[in-house]
């Protein structure tokens, strides 16, 4: 425990130092980067030591903040949620250090660098809290110092509207996250976690749904994710890898530890994530498929990768009430695993996203193309990655998909809605997982491959070699982590002991870990047969020299890159078929002539939810408090009045 | 004898998958009339393209060496999979049927990014379809196996199948037979068959996984054909076992009467593409929504028996 307090320092001097430097561009990034890395080092070690032994380490500091106490509680749920965070903030950092070096002098590195920082202490500070308001304290820190980070490129009017949408999202949230805290303080007269004692009947209820929307706009799973493919791009790569792989699971912690307060549920909780689960997998997915750029597509999939989270615990919740406890066990230790190997290859993946932005200068799928050829190492880091976010064998996204596969096909011979669920959360999965095949292949395939689109991307160039080596340690990692699914069912069965009791758990663990090892058998079978096959293609073509020739083209022997297959006709097939889902706006060429000389196309993706369901609410919330604007006059005087009588009201209130 | 036996039925697969295709094109030389390519055409041609030197875009990279290797690996994986004649294979755990759908997605990314490193247009074409049909063949597939599961009480495949019994065709007939039409709908589909594509087209426009693979020459091919002829054999399987659930104790029997029902498939593979005309690029979403409503009523069914 005094590890992760020592790593708080670390990060927190980090950052005043990064803040002081902040004249000297090179040495701010130095400070804050070596701080971070010595940081996420200095964790590492209790968060890993708590998971293997399964003791909770806790801390008491003295603190007269009311109703608050600076007591900190490192239990193995939390340790689990620590190790992504700090693998993945101090590789961030080794990465942030090359990516942000072309930024000198432009940007105030060293305000980006203690934001970075504080960011990370968040965030621990959010996973090890053992008080409400000590809590709420580091879930704010995170959102300020994120906001700070979208606003990096504040010039850009998009990074400015993204950056707004974000801190509202945030501030909803926080509010109702108090509203839950204080519901469950006044049935157990305490803000420490260890006393919460849970409100029964409709007052449970009610602490549920607040904590589901005010975590639900943290984790950003359908409908509470307008926010996120706004936000997340706009930061620079290395945070926008920080908040897609670890930030937004703090809201999955959240929840977790939400129905850890509330002994006694309610099955239609489970039944609301599922529906909210499966909702974000599809459409997360589906809309990923439709982006044009780079980073969008990415942001769009870690909604599909929460929704698979949260589906998980739906099921799990739906399953254990209708007593199916291994079941339940399966799915929670699924949504465990996958919440460790989302972080690892979506980081890796907005780091491979990163590099294109900084090689080619633009992320633009249309504008890119053959960058495999001038950045092979990223290529290679990306199309591992990016098979890992399509659950493929032998890579880590498998895992934890297969073992909530695996809930769902056991609760399939249940009777009863234990089945049911099993069937929606299967389905989703498959269906979930289809279109992001289809979408990760489109993005990796028009970004790396094939012939560049542009002068851009013909003089594209690889990425520094701090940032090849944080891809590659993650790239490995995500196949390393694949493999070694059996072990990690270990850490993963105490973290899920610790949120959701102990036999589950166990059961859970022990009826995964035969299929677990059946599964790491077949990925070294794969391995093997690769490299088998590999050797074999040696032997046959020993001794030749394979020719050099044209792409085959129908015979036609001039192609050109502009010939080729666009990211929007890729995916136009299945982009037309769910169009009343998607709404893309845009026009075809209508020919009239017989010899047309010229046509134009355009094809746009839109945020659909965010046009339908929260622009006319926004603008509704608008006019109503225009009516109140007379409050805010703008005169100081009046202003101290205020504050004055609420003093005086309050006191009356209190005597 | 029984750790050999899985090996002798792996080695048996793997060695006889490529001559489903020779079946499927006799039947399909005799309903024409013709004489037809020998029945062991695919056999010469891989040992052919296996000498030849290849030829190689400037376009590509190592992605598009890659793709034919990564798929033909993936598919012998899931050939270690795969049960035969109800009886396991070497490789079987709770949930291999979910690792198997995987490895035949892996086999599907690798071939789509190696089309795209072509640079061609006709070739993104095929990649573009062959991920669009993907989206509606992988649902119905799945509901599939869920009714499996459903039926059987079982999570492996060995276990499915070895569950499975001539006793449950009498008591779920309808069951069975919603869900062999639907696999045999997903295997014309994911096997590029009429009606869903034509393999002996000749325009590229109009092809799918075909045009995929256009550019690939030598070893490469061959790893692909091969792959091919795998993947048929995947899905043939899962309806032999399903159609044909083994009745007598004896392994040789069981063994040459899957076989036989194997070869029995291909035909009808064959027939199917003798007398029906392809379907409408724009129509093959319908028929795989077909398939996915035959495995839906299935389970269906099932869950309200």
């Amino acid at each position: 425990m005094l590890l992760v307090l020592l790593s708080l320092a670390l990060l927190l001097a980090g950052s005043a130092l990064a803040l002081l430097l902040a004249r000297n561009p090179g040495r701010a990034q130095d400070a804050g980067a070596y701080y971070a890395v010595a940081a996420s080092l200095a964790g590492l070690v209790p968060a890993v030591r708590v998971l293997l032994t399964g003791e909770t380490e806790t801390l008491a500091l003295p603190w007269s903040v009311p109703l608050g106490s600076l007591s900190f509680n490192l239990d193995p749920l939390a340790a689990f949620f620590l190790v992504p965070v700090f693998l993945l903030t101090g590789l961030a950092a080794v990465y942030g250090a090359d990516y942000l070096k072309g930024y000198a002098g432009k940007k105030p590195l060293g305000l980006a660098w203690a934001a970075f920082n504080v960011l990370t202490a968040a965030m621990v500070l959010v996973l090890t809290a053992a008080n409400a308001v000590l809590f709420m304290v580091g879930w704010e820190l995170m959102a300020a110092a994120s906001f700070l980070l979208v606003l990096f490129e504040h010039e850009r009017e998009q990074s400015r509207r993204a950056a707004f949408l974000y801190i509202s999202a945030g501030g909803v949230g926080a509010l109702l996250l108090l509203a839950a805290f204080a519901l469950l303080g006044r049935s157990s007269a305490s803000l420490d976690f260890a006393l919460f004692s849970a409100p029964a009947g409709a007052a449970a209820s009610a602490v549920f749904l607040l904590g589901l929307f005010g975590f639900g706009l943290k984790a950003g799973f359908v409908p509470l994710h307008v926010w996120l493919p706004e936000a997340h791009p706009a930061a620079p790569s290395q945070v926008s890898a920080v908040m897609s792989g670890v930030m937004i699971k703090t809201g999955i912690y959240g929840l977790i530890r939400l129905l850890g307060f509330l002994p006694v549920w309610e099955e239609w909780w489970g039944w609301t994530l599922l529906a909210a689960g499966a909702a974000s997998c599809l459409i997360g997915a589906l809309f990923s498929l439709a982006q044009h750029e780079l980073k969008r597509v990415l942001a769009y999939s870690s909604i599909e990768n929460i929704g698979i989270i949260v589906m998980a615990l739906g099921l799990g919740v739906v399953a254990s009430i209708n007593g199916s406890p291994v079941m339940a066990g399966l799915a929670f230790a699924g949504a465990l695993l996958h919440v460790l190997n989302h972080s690892l290859f979506k980081g890796l993946l907005f780091m491979g996203a990163g590099a294109v932005l900084h090689g080619a200068g633009t992320a633009e799928l249309e504008a890119l193309g053959g960058l495999g050829k001038r950045m092979p190492r990223t290529a290679a880091f990306f199309l591992a990655g990016a098979a890992s976010a399509c659950a493929l064998p032998p890579f880590n996204g498998f895992a934890g998909e297969f073992l909530i596969y695996l809930g769902a096909f056991k609760a399939l011979g249940q009777p009863g809605p234990a089945g049911l669920a099993g069937v929606i959360a299967g389905l989703s999965l498959a269906a979930a997982g289809a279109l992001a095949a289809a979408a990760f292949s489109r993005a990796a395939g028009t970004a790396f491959l094939g012939e560049p689109r542009t002068e851009m991307a013909a003089r594209a160039h690889e990425a520094g070699p701090l940032m090849l080596f944080s891809m590659g340690a993650l790239a490995l990692l995500c196949l390393l982590s694949g493999l070694a699914g059996p072990f990690l069912l270990l850490p993963v069965g105490t973290a899920s002991a610790a949120a959701f009791g102990l036999p589950p758990a166990l059961a859970a663990a022990a009826s995964a870990a035969q299929p677990l090892a059946g599964v790491a058998a077949g990925f070294l079978v794969l391995l093997a047969m690769i490299a088998f096959g590999a050797v074999k293609r040696k032997v046959f073509l020993r001794g030749k020299t394979p020719a050099q020739g044209l792409t085959w083209d129908c015979g036609y022997a001039a192609p050109t890159a502009r010939m080729q297959y666009g990211a929007s006709s890729f995916a136009q097939p299945l982009t037309d078929f769910f169009q009343p889902v998607l709404r893309k706006i845009g026009q075809y060429p209508v020919i009239t002539e017989y010899f047309p000389a010229r046509a134009s196309f355009s094809r746009e993706a839109q945020a659909v939810f965010y046009n339908s369901v929260y622009r006319p609410v926004a603008v509704r919330i608008r006019d109503l408090a225009y009516r109140f604007s007379w409050i805010q006059h703008g005169r100081l005087q009046l202003y101290i009045l205020y504050i004055v009588v609420t003093l005086i009201l309050l006191l009356l209130w209190k005597l | 004898m029984e750790i050999v036996k899985p090996l002798l039925q792996f080695l048996a697969a793997a060695l006889l998958a490529p001559l489903l295709p020779g079946v499927i094109n006799r039947v399909k030389a005799f309903f024409a009339g013709r004489k037809g390519r020998p029945l062991l055409q695919l056999y010469y041609d891989l040992a052919k393209l296996l000498r030849k030197t290849p030829v190689y875009s400037r376009t590509t990279t190592w992605v598009f060496r890659a793709g034919p290797l990564l798929g033909a690996a993936a598919l012998v994986t899931a050939l270690a999979l795969l049960p035969f004649a109800g009886r396991p294979s070497f490789l079987s755990f709770d949930g291999d049927f979910i690792f198997l759908l995987y490895l035949l997605g892996l086999a599907r990314f690798a071939t789509v990014l190696a089309a795209l490193d072509t640079g061609s247009a006709f070739e993104g074409m095929g990649a573009s379809r062959e991920m669009q049909f993907a989206v509606f063949a992988e649902p119905a597939f799945f509901m599939g196996l869920a009714s499996l599961a459903r039926v059987t009480g079982q999570t492996s495949l060995a276990g499915m199948f070895g569950a499975l019994t001539g006793g449950t065709w009498s008591t779920a007939a309808p069951v069975l037979a919603l869900l062999t039409a639907s696999f045999f709908l997903v295997l014309l589909a994911e096997n590029s068959r009429v009606p869903a594509d034509d393999p002996d087209t000749h325009l590229e426009l109009t092809m799918i996984h075909e045009v995929m693979v256009l550019d690939h020459s030598g070893p490469d091919l061959a790893y692909i054909l091969y792959g091919a002829a795998l993947k048929l054999w995947l899905f043939a399987a899962l309806i032999g076992s399903t159609v044909l659930p083994r009745h007598s104790g004896s392994w040789a029997g069981d063994s040459a009467l899957f076989l036989l029902m194997m070869f029995g498939l291909a035909a009808a593979v064959g027939v199917v593409e003798s007398v029906i005309a392809r379907l409408r690029l724009t129509k093959v979403p319908y028929m795989l929504i077909t398939a996915f409503a035959f495995s839906a009523l299935a389970l269906i069914f099932q869950m309200g028996r």
